[in-house]
């Protein structure tokens, strides 16, 4: 592995165009999942008279602010499909959107320091494989084969006991995927309309027929939001609920250096997961911040607790310097899985909730997002994460299952 | 890092806080005339602003009990502390001292 020079990208990769007055289908929000949602319903659906209104600039949100950690080894079945669609997904679309975004499958260990860890770990990877999701089992040893900095000697404060390996897993460069994807969009007639806030919703009864933003009112058939952060002050603009809690989410990189780490890994014990992006910088992420919070910024101490674990984990770290820490807003629900669906409010579509793991989550949340607008009934793939589950009761509990999940 | 007065200790680090999440949610008093929607309500929905929110903390590593914020989400600033048998103060004047 050597660090390599990001390939050149064209001056325009799409045009910036006046609102028009109406569209047929209005996404609210330019990171990856808006994206991916208006290249999929142009490139599966043939709708293609579709805005993006972006109230900053296209991937200035979470999009181009996560870790970029790509994996699918969720443990419960509704989870492992929708995010193994994801994979397959990520494996076909540099070349089918003609664009090299470094989606680089180098594997994620996820490392278990506890016997809870242990039965956790051992548990999910027989789930992962019963649900056609590659996954390993590995002793330290073999831990220490696939990610040779790792310190796995047994007198440390957080002994690794084992890890799960998913080879198939891997990193990204998140702002060349948006990119990718808004490229495309806009070649198939797409207008991403940036500095464009949603402001309010028109409204015809019990039914949404437009948006009001900061550059006017337009009108759509139906409006699709993908607001990340946001998306419980659209929902109150609109009239609506979200069972959703915003948080920030933090994480640093360091300056660049020559490669020394090969794979991904993850420690929900500890809070830490870390990359070597391949220009070199390492790349770590924290846990949330526990507070509710819209300000793209976190707590001190949450990075300092982040960095003495990774250091532990890591000892050739200690030499590392931060070069820049950041935030992001995540959107967070009680059961840690995503809301896809429905709205109360009649043509208006959610996709909300993917708190802090939903990079990996992009091409699958665009193509049944698509296909929940194009359609008007979800696809079989986000059919269990609809909004109803948190009257009906039929969660599906991440949280408990994957703990950190990124 | 947030400095939150503690209505009984005085002004400490976050760290040395547990965060409650939204105050003032009422345990319903009907519990078994509610319906699910009423339930879930109760159970998963809290509000989410962007601005002003009163939630509950508790000081973990000081006096160990629970009381009330008033914070702004976006700013992060600390706008009140109060008892938990304090009702929730009135929002500083817009333009004042914000
Ligand atoms: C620090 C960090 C690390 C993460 N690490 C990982 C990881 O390793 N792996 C992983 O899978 N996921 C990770 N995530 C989560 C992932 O980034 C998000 O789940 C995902 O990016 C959300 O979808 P999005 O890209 O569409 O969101 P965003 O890029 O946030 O897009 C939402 C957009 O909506 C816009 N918007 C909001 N309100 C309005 C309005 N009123 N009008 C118009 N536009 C509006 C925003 O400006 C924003 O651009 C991480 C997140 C953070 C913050
Ligand atoms: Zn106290």
């Amino acid at each position: 592995m050597t660090t390599q020079p990001l390939p050149e990208h064209p001056d325009f990769l799409w045009r910036n165009p006046e609102p028009r007055s109406s569209y047929d289908v209005i996404i609210v929000g330019a990171g990856g999942h808006g994206l991916a949602t208006a290249y999929y319903l142009a490139k599966n659906h043939g709708i293609t008279n579709v805005a993006v209104l972006e109230k900053g600039w296209l991937a200035g949100g979470n999009m181009a602010r996560n870790t970029t950690i790509i994996r699918s080894n969720y443990l419960l079945d509704e989870s492992a499909a929708m995010y193994e669609h994801a994979l397959g997904l990520w494996e076909r679309l540099p070349e089918e959107l003609e664009y090299d975004f470094l989606f680089s499958q180098r594997g994620v260990l996820n490392l278990a320091h506890t016997l809870q860890d242990v039965r956790e770990g051992v548990r999910r990877v027989g789930a992962n494989r019963l649900n056609g999701v590659d996954a390993q089992w590995l002793t330290p040893d073999e831990v220490a084969e696939v990610c040779p900095i790792l310190n796995v000697s047994p007198d440390t404060r957080y002994p690794v006991l084992g890890a799960t390996f998913q080879p198939r897993a891997g990193i990204a460069k998140h702002d060349h995927v948006a990119w990718a994807l808004a490229r495309r969009a806009d070649e198939l007639g797409v207008d991403l309309i940036q500095g464009c806030e949603v402001t309010g919703f028109v409204k015809d009864g019990d039914r949404v027929v437009g948006v009001e933003t900061n550059r006017g009112r337009i009108l759509a058939g139906r409006v699709g939001l993908a607001a990340a952060g946001h998306s419980s002050v659209l929902a109150e603009m609109a009239g609506f609920r979200l069972p959703v809690q915003s948080h920030p989410l933090q994480a640093l990189v360091s300056e660049l250096h020559e490669p020394v780490h090969p794979t991904v890994v993850m420690s929900n014990h500890v809070h830490v997961y870390v990359s070597q992006a391949h220009k070199g910088e390492l790349v770590m992420g924290a846990g949330v911040d526990a507070y509710n919070g819209y300000g793209q910024r976190g707590s001190f101490h949450v990075i300092e607790h982040q960095m003495a674990a990774a250091v532990e984990l890591f000892p050739v770290f200690a030499r590392a310097h931060v070069l820049r820490t950041w935030g992001g807003i995540v959107d967070v629900t009680p059961d840690a899985s995503p809301i896809i669906g429905a709205t109360p409010v009649e043509n208006l579509y959610v996709n909300c909730g993917w708190g802090t793991g939903g990079f990996k989550a992009t091409p699958a949340a665009g193509w049944t997002f698509a296909h929940t607008i194009a359609t008007g009934e979800p696809h079989p793939l986000n059919a269990p994460f609809a909004l109803e589950r948190f009257t009906t009761g039929a969660l599906i509990d991440e949280h408990g299952a994957a703990a950190v999940a990124h | 890092m947030l400095l939150i007065t503690c209505p009984w200790c005085g002004p400490r680090d976050e760290a040395e806080y547990h965060y409650g999440g939204q105050a003032h949610v009422p345990y319903p008093g009907n519990t078994a005339d509610l319906t699910d929607e009423e339930w879930a309500a109760y159970v998963f929905y809290r509000d989410n602003p962007k601005g002003p929110f009163a939630e509950r903390w508790m000081h973990g590593t000081g006096c160990r009990r629970w009381f009330n914020v008033l914070r702004d989400t976006t700013t992060y600033e600390v706008l009140a502390a109060y008892r938990l048998d304090e009702p929730r103060p009135a929002l500083p004047q817009a333009g004042g001292n914000r």
